[in-house]
């Protein structure tokens, strides 16, 4: 029994180990080749680590190319994003859980419906509308559609996340004397954390990396998001492999903040004891 | 505290009527309990004089002032859930001071008031507590706590103690029921648990398919049931009912099996219409001279603090509980008498008969 115990347990933490490393073997690629120097790129052959290592591709990126600039852009688009969609989506999944009225279930199908389409079919009339409204080429625009194309999955996920609130909580509340909006700021929304720590990581990830709207919609350098600005090390003759991977990596950086900010929230179950267990 | 009010309640969810026009008084100080099975209406009516379902037609007056269109936060109640929806990411004293600090009021009062509220119950010594460290029973007392931290003008109770087990129903019943005594407050209680309903009640209000059956304090509902429905659901055994038919000559009622057993008087009922005898467990007489009837002995439960014989007669399972150990054996053949002063008469619609 303990024998086939132990080996079981190995053969669980293997199987966990391998996956890690399937999935992390990418990003370790990034960084190897971010701080291989440019003449060792090609001549080395394959291998785990360069020779040398050296930190002249990420200063050659911070100080000759664009990159501030695409990073800064793509952090206001992505954090704005997250927030819109978040705020957006919790006060519709809180009325799609909690209420019934006239038109729901059309507006749920109608929700549904907007995530069906590819994206590729929806670029060019997306283009058409925002371009004599002047939102093409400007970060309002790109941050108009992200939140567009978040928001109703967005709230569905936040309706579950309600649905698992025992609407007695608020009844309570409501009893206690709160409004019903209060009664949702104090007692569920802090109720809500884990699943508005889910909805925020979700999108601003999303909208992170989104390319296709980002590449269709801005045209100049100044409102380009990263993942437009990526492209810029591919020239017609050759590709900057260096510079590109230390973009990359640099661009890694917020979103492992930012889920670090959140993962307290991610792993915590509130609503553990709220009522009879 | 306040006098509740209640006239014409009605309430329908979509096409389907749930209440059918409920006309109640409660009496300021009074404890009510509305008891009935599951779907009865009683949570609905409930829930409605709390203002967290819309009333369809009717009114509710609270203390004098009609509250239909109040708020649940303007009507100034309290209530005790059966989840006891206490407020998990806040302590046992968050939780009672919760409506004290939505109020505004100054925090030596709320401090004084959740420290005498929790002297009463027993919860000293949890203040600092979250819900989640909590065992059933006190997660029960927080709730009541929160109730009585504020002296609202009356208190709901939704089954307060179905989610506890059977000993520790028993102790938090009789905490209610002494709490009330000392705070004389107006209270609202419903369950569908008949023992609760007689033990904790000035008045009974039993309630079936959205229709008040009877109302009156638990012994009247107990001696003299208004009809069959609440002959069936109050008292444990439950009452035996027996079909058959009235007989004017000599005042008897008629068994399916043709055995007679005399009522002692006339009822205002036709010769030969069909009728239910009623007979509470507890009166049936096994034994002794003058039976009615004999019977033989089917079943014995013995339950400890007394046994429950079921007896085939009268065209039926006579049950019959006696507070003696030593009764018939199975086989057994007994005499079985009902007296008269005990017996129930209801006519084919289910109503009393006088």
């Amino acid at each position: 029994m303990t024998r086939r115990f132990i080996l079981g347990t190995v053969a669980h933490r293997l199987a966990i180990l391998v996956y890690i490393i399937f999935a992390l073997f990418p990003l370790y690629w990034l960084l190897k080749v971010s701080v291989t120097p440019n003449d060792l790129l090609y001549s080395e052959g394959v291998r785990m680590w360069p020779s040398r290592a050296g930190l002249e591709h990420y200063i050659f990126v911070l100080e000759h190319s664009d990159f501030p600039k695409f990073f800064k852009n793509s952090v206001i688009v992505s954090a704005s994003t997250a927030f819109i969609v978040t705020i957006l989506a919790s006060l519709a999944g809180y009325a799609l859980s909690r209420f019934t009225f006239r038109g729901k279930y059309w507006i749920v199908v109608l929700m549904l419906l907007t995530q069906m389409f590819p994206l590729v079919m929806l670029v060019a009339p997306i283009f058409k509308m925002l371009s004599p409204l002047g939102l093409t080429n400007s970060l309002g625009g790109l941050i108009l559609v992200y939140v567009a194309f978040n928001v109703p999955f967005a709230t569905f996920l936040m309706q579950s996340f309600f649905d698992g609130i025992p609407k007695d909580l608020e009844e309570a509340a409501m009893i206690d004397g709160a409004t019903r909006f209060r009664a949702f700021r104090q007692i569920i929304l802090p109720l809500t954390l884990p699943g508005i720590a889910a909805t925020l990581g979700f999108v601003f990830t999303a909208a992170w990396s989104e390319l296709l709207f980002a590449l269709m919609l801005i045209s100049g350098a100044d409102a380009s998001t990263f993942p437009v600005g990526l492209l810029s090390f591919v020239s017609k003759f050759s590709v900057d492999f260096g510079q590109m991977m230390a973009a990359g990596v640099m661009a890694l950086i917020p979103a492992c903040l930012f889920f670090l900010l959140i993962q307290r929230y991610l792993v915590q179950g509130l609503t553990a004891g709220a009522v009879k267990g | 505290m306040a006098s509740i009010d209640i006239t014409d309640i009605r309430k329908n969810y979509g096409a389907i009527p749930v209440l059918h026009g409920v006309d109640l008084t409660i009496r300021d100080g009074e404890f009510v309990v509305l008891v009935g099975p599951s779907g009865c209406g009683k949570s609905t009516l409930l829930r409605m004089i709390a203002g967290l379902e819309d009333i369809t037609a009717g009114e509710i007056q609270i203390g004098g002032i009609r509250v239909n269109d109040l708020q649940p936060k303007d009507r100034d109640i309290a209530m005790v859930f059966q989840s006891y929806a206490l407020y998990p990411h806040m302590t046992v004293a968050g939780n009672m001071s919760y409506s004290l600090r939505l109020r505004r009021a100054a925090k030596q009062v709320i401090a004084g008031k959740v420290a005498s509220a929790a002297a009463i119950l027993g919860l000293d010594t949890l203040l600092e507590r979250r819900p989640r460290a909590l065992s059933g029973g006190q997660r029960q007392r927080v709730a009541m706590g929160r109730a009585i931290v504020r002296a609202p003008k009356a208190f709901l109770f939704d089954e307060p103690l179905s989610n506890l087990d059977a000993r520790l129903r028993e102790t938090m019943r009789g905490e209610i029921k002494r709490l009330h005594q000392s705070l004389g407050a107006t209270s609202i209680y419903v369950t569908h648990d008949q023992i609760e309903a007689m033990t904790l009640a000035d008045r009974i209000v039993a309630m079936n398919a959205g229709l008040v059956q009877q109302v009156g304090s638990p012994l009247d509902l107990y001696d003299r049931p208004a009809n069959l429905f609440v002959a069936g659901f109050i008292g444990s055994p439950a009452m035996n009912m027996l079909g058959g038919t009235y007989r004017a000559a000599d005042a008897a009622f008629v068994a399916h099996d043709n055995s007679v057993v005399p009522l002692g008087r006339a009822y205002g009922c036709a010769d030969g219409a069909a009728v239910t005898l009623g007979i509470r467990p507890e009166h049936v007489v096994v034994g002794g001279a003058g039976g009615h009837v004999t019977a033989p002995v089917d079943l014995v439960e013995p339950t400890g603090f007394g046994t429950i014989l079921h007896l085939r007669a009268l065209g039926t399972d006579l049950k019959a509980f006696t507070l003696e150990r030593k009764t018939a054996q199975v086989g057994e053949t007994t005499s079985v008498a009902l007296p008269p002063d005990r017996l129930h008469l209801f006519d084919a619609a289910g109503s009393r008969l006088s």
